[in-house]
């Protein structure tokens, strides 16, 4: 073998092994310390300082924002996280750098408006984030129906709602059930019948599988609320008319004259309890559910959007 | 004179060539197709998005990097290697030796930004499967980068007529950066008085102003790009890149080469 091909060997060698015995002990020094991430510092949080930085490069830089807010609620929630600090800045930075990116708008209000597991439980965050953002961008219709979707949802301002859908419904273009949601925030109409709607009109205005998925969830979780509700009325019903509980969900249907066993949208009958409560048989199947849930059961966290 | 300028001009193109200069094409094509493939997957709705915004902005980068480091080299690396004599002993002008070499860095970049372009339209098709009408507006953020780019050549060129290739890339790096702040710059002076008024306000319009060419992020959002303002940024690199390439003539004009 000739000298030259020698050192090449012998350098290839140890190139190779250098390189993986320096990637085993980055991999050893990152088991040591699992959470020596950048999840939880912002070294630099004015968006205005951010924007002068990137030189006029900020459309790239809003982009690399929103996927790290995006990354950052992800991680959170994936760990039903209770607390999501850097979430409103890191949206806030976002649109300061870009305040035409609509989708950092629509979603970055679904992940900061609901409370914890589902999100940050932050809507006053979220709605001056939507303020920016028609602000920004008055022609768009969707972002008056998130920031009138957190009012109903998550604030329970009915008055607010109803202003908010009905200066959407001002906006050239805009959809018309904003000009319904309007009027049915100023009645105060039945609670299901509303959220229904809402939840029906993201469904089919969205081309989003991930929404339109959210979306269905949630009504599931509607009928299931309202389902629980009806038997429960029921249940109360039968003992105020003999003076006990009924014995089964059998006993129930019978003295109500229900057509049949009442099922979830799934298929499954509901169980009545010994103590007189009606639960779903598979509460995990039913995220957003707020009621027919066993004592004690914490849902799982999953994702919640308006829009 | 024409003729000399041109050979002066594709000879440049050559030696970038010969220097491996386009070679930051692979890492270009590296960058975005794994940012096409990767940003669908750990982000939400802006795949889009990000090949425009990284596209350009990668366009606009590399082509800076590579106007201020192949701009400062190509007097002084003529002078250091004494070829320069070489060619000035033949009936060869100085400017013309100047406006040549600017040239050639300028095509160099153009054919840079040509196969870059390909690369952003490539990964726009893979990320959407279609082209809209909006889409020929990266042309226009396209030909704005270009601009950019012959003024940074000329401003290289100037430094580099003068100066050590070290202290020419100083120079020529801290104007791009000034030159985005030219907007505060003149915000500055609307708000000063008396002498520091008319410092800043000479200043404002004597630094290049980058501002007006960045129309990456409007484009990005398919905002159109009125015809005045691409009249306005051509004839203004135009005359910027002279005045430029002038102050690079006269200061080479009288430079002792012995």
């Amino acid at each position: 073998m000739k000298p030259r091909q020698k050192v090449t060997m012998v350098a290839g060698a140890c190139l190779i092994l250098s390189l993986a015995a320096s990637a085993f002990v980055l991999h050893r020094t990152d088991r040591l310390r699992p959470q020596a991430t950048l999840d939880e510092v912002l070294f630099l949080s004015s968006p205005t300082v951010i924007k002068r930085a990137s030189l006029g490069y900020d459309g790239l830089l809003a982009c690399i924002y929103w996927t790290r807010a995006v990354q950052y609620f992800g991680y959170r929630h994936h760990s039903f996280a209770a607390s999501y600090n850097l979430l409103a800045p890191l949206l806030e930075i976002t649109t300061h750098l870009d305040p035409h990116l609509l989708v950092a708008y629509e979603f970055g209000t679904s992940f900061l408006a609901p409370q914890p597991p589902h999100g940050a439980g932050q809507p006053e965050r979220a709605i001056e984030l939507m303020e920016y953002g028609i602000q920004n961008n008055p022609d768009n219709w969707k972002l008056y129906y998130d920031l009138g979707f957190v009012y109903y949802m998550e604030l329970r301002d009915y008055k607010k709602a109803a202003e908010t859908f009905e200066r959407g419904s001002q906006v050239p273009n805009a959809h018309p059930f904003l000009k319904v949601m309007a009027a049915q925030m100023a009645q105060h109409a039945g609670e299901y019948e509303t959220a229904r709607m809402l939840w029906s009109a993201t469904y089919q205005t969205t081309q989003d599988k991930q929404i339109r998925d959210n979306a269905v969830e949630h009504l599931r979780a509607l009928r299931v609320d309202e389902d629980v509700q009806h038997l429960q009325e029921a249940v109360t019903r039968f003992g105020e008319r003999t003076g006990r509980l009924p014995l089964s969900m059998a006993e129930l249907v019978a003295a109500e004259g229900l057509a049949g066993t009442p099922v979830d949208p799934d298929g499954h009958p509901y169980k009545l309890t010994p103590e007189g409560r009606v639960e779903l048989r598979v509460p995990d199947d039913f995220a957003f559910a707020t009621k027919g849930l066993p004592p004690g059961y914490k849902p799982r966290p999953k994702f919640h959007s308006p829009q | 004179m024409r003729t000399r300028i041109a050979h002066i001009a594709s000879n440049t193109f050559r030696e970038a060539v010969r220097d491996r200069v386009l070679y930051n094409l692979i890492a270009f094509a590296l960058l975005l197709s794994g940012a096409a493939i990767l940003v669908g997957q750990i982000s939400i709705e802006i795949e889009k998005l990000v090949v425009i915004n990284l596209g350009l902005t990668a366009v606009s980068l590399f082509g800076i990097v590579i106007a201020i480091f192949i701009g400062i080299g190509l007097v002084s690396k003529e002078i250091e290697k004494r070829t320069l004599y070489t060619v000035l002993s033949r009936p060869v002008r100085r400017w013309e030796f100047i406006v040549g070499k600017f040239f050639g860095l300028a095509g160099t970049l153009v054919v840079n930004t040509f196969f870059m372009a390909i690369g952003v339209f490539a990964a726009l098709f893979y990320v959407s499967h279609k082209f809209v009408r909006a889409d020929a507006l990266i042309l226009v953020a396209l030909y704005f980068i270009v601009l950019e780019f012959v003024i940074i050549c000329s401003l290289a060129l100037l430094f580099s007529s003068f100066s050590s290739p070290l202290l020419s890339a100083v120079f020529a790096f801290s104007l791009f950066v000034i030159g985005n702040f030219a907007e505060d710059l003149r915000n500055f002076a609307g708000m000063a008085h008396g002498f520091s008024r008319w410092l800043a306000t000479g200043a404002a319009y004597l630094v290049p102003n980058f501002s007006a060419f960045n129309v990456i992020t409007s484009i990005a959002h398919e905002q159109p790009v009125a015809g005045q303002l691409i009249l306005q940024n051509t004839l203004y690199a135009l005359f910027y890149a002279t005045m430029a390439l002038s102050g690079a003539v006269l200061i080479f004009e009288h430079r002792d080469l012995k």
